[in-house]
Parts: structure tokens; C-alpha cells; sequence
């Protein structure tokens, strides 16, 4: 008895966290999974009903309005925050006076909650006393800023928010890869002539390939998940105009008790990040298995 | 001759280069404090904004500087006004998120720890994919087990309560901080262990004698990560709490999104900088450990 539990500590130690995950993480999707097959409501029902669930989802104008949402706000977040990231990481890269500082000043917004940014934002977007106000005391009479109450612009403000907040990691990811590489490879093509422009432009950025595949799986990734900051910024409104699948999905289970169909959302969304992440998983895993 | 021409017309060059060097550095600063104002602006506002009076804010600008250093709406999003009922303010959420993050963090972290150890140390045929299962948890978009947790909290009897949010956060703490431990004992050399197996050192004192000690940078790094996000949540905080038992970041929305009088920017404001300062103080004191937690667990959103 004793032998056999020395034998086996290893195992009885790990057991915690493999029962944990297996029962909270694949245990309640296949949980979410099954229940989006079904006819529930308030209460989950185990009669199964087939894809009707999914049927409702996509002929819903506002699960079709989230999705529309999700594609501009992971575009354009993903555009900003690669672009932004890139250049304050070249720039950082040139022997800056001061680089800790402006380095902590370009991250110190992935240390606030989306909540804290969308509150922050909220005051400063508002028509009213913000950004607006501010250029009309100035003498812009006709200056007009008021994307956050106006339906066909208010997904922007999202934008503007989630820009802010994540572009400094992308800063960070990418700085960390410029300063892997070898010096000789840059003093090299710097002996061949080579300006600074073309070191970057041909030399250095496509040797940074993984790391825009990290920054891409992980901002794609926020972006699916985004929810927080729809909620501390606009609540999806005006009316329904900002909302986004994880929005809709607590809504409908918690609000409008339609638990089946918030399942469905759920899977949808699931499938969505599992179709980024596993070819990640799947690349990173090769490469550690290369090394 | 040939030499001499070829020097001189290099030296022409390098004189050229020298003004569009410097012209080129003076563009790089500006760019590069330009960008620093954008993330500085919102911080900027959230402060002065605080300190104002709401005649001072309908009167000035987002940018005005405050008459002076008035600390009152500090006190109000901290304390409340002091009347009885509808008086919503920030301290006994605090105490929840307190409450709430200590434990979590601690179970979360040490579950992690033990489990990296097993599988870098104590191998076993198909570690790999046990490490992989453990992973994927990382990933998973928590809107896939909302609708199971809700029911297992109320079955459990502990769905709106801090004791719940511990369990949560503790459960979807582990993949990360596995993968954090795991990926730092695996550069611990197995050399080491093995000898110590050979003198009769057992599965715990081997951890805590010989890898517990050199582990400060990982358990740093894992406890900061899983503070800031576990202090930093609302998605689980306002589904499975509300009332007195949420944590911080519900209060606050709730707090700003109350429409009942005409709405305190100040108070708002002091109340978003309450909410955001722990994390805030802890990426300032230890921004190092802050960024490799990022740069290696940041597939959470």
C-alpha cells in the first residue's frame, strides 16, 4: 500500500488539476454543446431537437449585427494595433534616451481592466463636456465628435478603446523579437550598403514571422472574447448597434432566459477561437518539438 | 588621386547623412512622444478630472488643470455620501475583490506549481498530452461554460458569494499557471533531481529543498499574472455575483451606469482610478515580471 502511493505521488499530485480541468473546461462545453441541440429555456432540457437552435441564431438580425460587428472591430483592431506595435518597436529599437519610461507608458494600459478603459473612454468620447467640447472651446465651432451615440459609428469608439489598450503588448512582443536577433545579421547587410529602411523592410520584419502569428492568434482572440469593454463603453447600444457575440450570448441566457439558444451562441463562438487556435498549438508544438 | 577623391566625396556623404541622421532622430522623438501623449491622455484626464468640482468640468475642458486639490469625490467613490439607501460606493467591494483575489491567487498558484513539477520532473509516457489537455484551457472562450458554472454554483450553494469566485478563479487559473511552471522547470536541469533520487530525497523534499528555492522569478511572474487578471475580471464577477458579494469591477460599472441623479464625472473618475490602482501600483513596482507574464501567457483576453 505504502509502496504503491510512493509509486504513484507523481500522478496523485497532478490528478487535482487534470480532474479540475477535465470536469470545468471539456466537461461543461460538451455540457454547452449538447444543450445547444436542445429545446431549452429557462431550464436546460435533455430532449434532444436537432440544429434548430442554430437555425434561430443565424436568422436573428441581432446575432447577424454582432457577427457584422465582430469582423469590423477584428480588422480594424488587428490593423492599428500590428501597425502601431511595429513602429514603436522599430522606433524603440534605435538607442532611445529614456526607452524604460516610454516603454512603461505604452504598456501601462494592459495592467487596467476593460472596464477602468471603457469608463475612462466613456467620459472622454462623450459629446457632451469631452473631446468634442473641448475642440469647441477651443474655436472649432463646428467641430463634431460624437461616434458614441451615433449608431453607424459607435462600433469605432470600441476601437479607438481596444487600440489603446492592447497595441502597447503588440509593442512589447515584437521589441522583445527585434532584440533576439543577431547583431551581426544587421551589422552585415549594414557593410553591403544596405540603409536602415531596407535592414528593417527585408531583413529584419520577415524575420519576425512568428511573432505577427502570436500577436494575430492572441488579438484575434481578444477580439472574440471582447465583452467587458462593449459593456463599460456603450451596453451595445445605441439601441443594438455595438453588440458582439459575447454579448449576445450573456444576454440571451441571463436576460432573456433562452438558454438553448445562448448555447448555440456559445459553440459558435468556441468553434470561432478553436479555428485560430489550433493550427497555433499545432505550429508552436512542432517548433518545440524541433528544437 | 583616385584615393583622395574617393575619401573626399565619402566625406561629402557622411556630412549628408549627419542631417539626415539628425533630422531623422528629431523625427523618431517626435513620433515616439506623440504616441506617448495618446496613452498618457486618457490617465491625464482620469486624474485631473477627479479632482475637480462638476462646475469646474461643465466650464472647462477635458485638458483644464483643477482649481485645486480637491479630494472630495475621492472620498464620495470611496465612502459614499453617508445617507442610507441607493448609496453605492467602492469600499466594501474592495474588501470582496480582496477577499476574492488572495485565496484564488494562492490555490491557483500552487496547484500550478505542483503540476509543472510533475511534468517536467516526473515524467511519464504521455505527459505531453496530458500537458496539452491542461493547455487548451487557456483558450476556451469562458462564454462556452457561463451557462454550466451558473448551475454548479447554485447547486454547490455558493453561486453569489466570494467562496464561489474563488472556485472559478482558481479552476480557470490553472492552465496558465501550469504552463508558467512548467515551461520554467523544464530549463531546471534533471541532473540535479536525478541525484537527488539516488541519495533517497522523496517526490516533496526534492520540491521543496531543491526546486521551491530557486523559483522566486516564476512564482513572482505567476502570482502577478493571475492578480491582475483575477482583480481585473468582470465577466465572471458580474455573472455569478451581484449584490453585496461582487467584486470590485461590477461595482464600478454599476456605480457609472446608475443613471438615478445627474451623473459626477468626478466621482466616476475617482472611482475608475480606486478600481484600476492595485494592478496599476503592481505593474509600476514590478513591470519586469508583469511583461514576461504577458509575453508568455497573454492568450487570455
Amino acid at each position: 500500500m505504502f509502496k504503491w502511493l510512493e509509486k504513484n505521488l507523481p500522478k496523485i499530485v497532478m490528478a487535482p488539476a487534470v480532474g479540475l480541468i477535465g470536469w470545468f473546461v471539456y466537461g461543461f462545453v460538451l455540457w454547452t454543446l449538447y444543450i445547444s441541440f436542445t429545446n431549452s429555456k429557462i431550464l436546460p432540457k435533455y430532449e434532444l431537437w436537432g440544429f434548430g437552435q442554430y437555425e434561430k441564431l443565424w436568422a436573428s438580425r441581432k446575432w447577424l449585427i454582432a457577427v457584422d460587428n465582430l469582423l469590423i472591430f477584428t480588422a480594424l483592431f488587428l490593423i492599428f494595433c500590428v501597425v502601431i506595435g511595429i513602429i514603436l518597436a522599430i522606433f524603440l529599437d534605435q538607442k532611445i534616451r529614456a526607452e524604460g519610461l516610454l516603454r512603461t507608458i505604452y504598456l501601462y494600459p494592459m495592467a487596467l481592466s476593460f472596464i477602468v478603459t471603457g469608463t475612462a473612454w466613456k467620459w472622454i468620447l462623450n459629446p457632451t463636456l469631452g473631446i468634442q467640447k473641448m475642440f469647441r472651446d477651443w474655436g472649432f465651432e463646428n467641430f463634431t465628435f460624437d461616434w458614441l451615440v451615433d449608431r453607424e459609428m459607435a462600433i469605432y469608439t470600441i476601437v479607438i478603446a481596444g487600440v489603446w489598450q492592447s497595441a502597447g503588448f503588440v509593442m512589447a512582443l515584437f521589441l522583445a523579437g527585434l532584440r533576439s536577433v543577431e547583431d551581426e545579421i544587421v551589422k552585415a547587410a549594414k557593410i553591403d550598403g544596405a540603409s536602415l529602411f531596407t535592414v528593417y523592410w527585408k531583413i529584419l520584419l520577415p524575420m519576425m514571422r512568428p511573432v505577427f502569428f502570436t500577436s494575430f492568434v492572441i488579438l484575434v482572440h481578444i477580439s472574440i472574447k471582447s465583452y467587458d469593454l462593449i459593456v463599460a463603453l456603450t451596453q451595445g447600444g445605441p439601441g443594438i448597434s455595438t453588440t458582439m457575440p459575447a454579448l449576445y450570448m450573456t444576454q440571451t441566457a441571463f436576460h432573456k432566459s433562452q438558454v438553448g439558444l445562448s448555447a448555440a451562441s456559445a459553440m459558435m463562438m468556441f468553434m470561432a477561437v478553436a479555428a485560430v487556435i489550433i493550427p497555433y498549438l499545432y505550429s508552436e508544438l512542432r517548433r518545440e518539438n524541433a528544437r | 588621386m583616385q584615393d583622395s577623391l574617393k575619401s573626399s566625396s565619402y566625406k561629402q556623404l557622411e556630412q549628408k547623412s549627419k542631417y539626415t541622421n539628425m533630422f531623422l532622430r528629431w523625427f523618431l522623438y517626435f513620433i515616439l512622444i506623440l504616441f506617448a501623449s495618446y496613452f498618457i491622455f486618457p490617465l491625464y484626464v482620469m486624474v485631473v478630472t477627479s479632482l475637480k468640482t462638476m462646475e469646474e468640468i461643465r466650464q472647462g475642458t477635458l485638458l483644464s488643470w483643477p482649481s485645486g486639490l480637491n479630494l472630495e469625490s475621492w472620498a464620495v467613490a470611496w465612502g459614499g455620501r453617508g445617507y442610507g439607501a441607493g448609496d453605492t460606493f467602492l469600499r466594501p467591494y474592495f474588501w470582496n475583490s480582496i477577499k476574492m483575489v488572495l485565496p484564488a491567487v494562492f490555490f491557483s498558484t500552487f496547484i500550478g506549481a505542483m503540476t509543472g513539477y510533475v511534468l517536467t520532473k516526473w515524467r511519464f509516457k504521455g505527459d505531453q498530452w496530458v500537458f496539452l489537455f491542461l493547455l487548451f484551457g487557456c483558450f476556451i472562450p469562458f462564454q462556452a461554460i457561463l451557462l454550466p458554472m451558473a448551475r454548479t454554483l447554485g447547486v454547490l450553494g455558493i453561486s453569489n458569494s466570494v467562496i464561489g469566485l474563488v472556485l472559478v478563479h482558481t479552476v480557470y487559473g490553472i492552465p496558465f499557471t501550469t504552463l508558467f511552471f512548467r515551461n520554467y522547470y523544464i530549463s531546471v536541469p534533471t541532473e540535479l533531481v536525478k541525484a537527488a533520487r539516488i541519495d533517497g530525497a522523496g517526490f516533496f523534499k526534492i520540491f521543496f529543498k531543491i526546486l521551491l528555492p530557486i523559483s522566486a522569478p516564476i512564482i513572482v511572474v505567476t502570482v502577478i499574472w493571475q492578480f491582475t487578471q483575477i482583480w481585473n475580471d468582470f465577466l465572471f464577477g458580474s455573472t455569478f455575483s451581484f449584490g453585496e458579494a461582487a467584486p470590485i469591477q461590477v461595482a464600478l460599472n454599476n456605480m457609472v451606469l446608475s443613471s438615478t441623479s445627474v451623473k459626477e464625472y468626478n466621482v466616476d473618475m475617482a472611482s475608475a482610478i480606486i478600481a484600476g490602482i492595485p494592478t496599476l501600483i503592481v505593474y509600476v513596482l514590478a513591470g519586469k515580471y508583469f511583461i514576461r507574464g504577458l509575453t508568455s501567457g497573454a492568450v487570455k483576453g
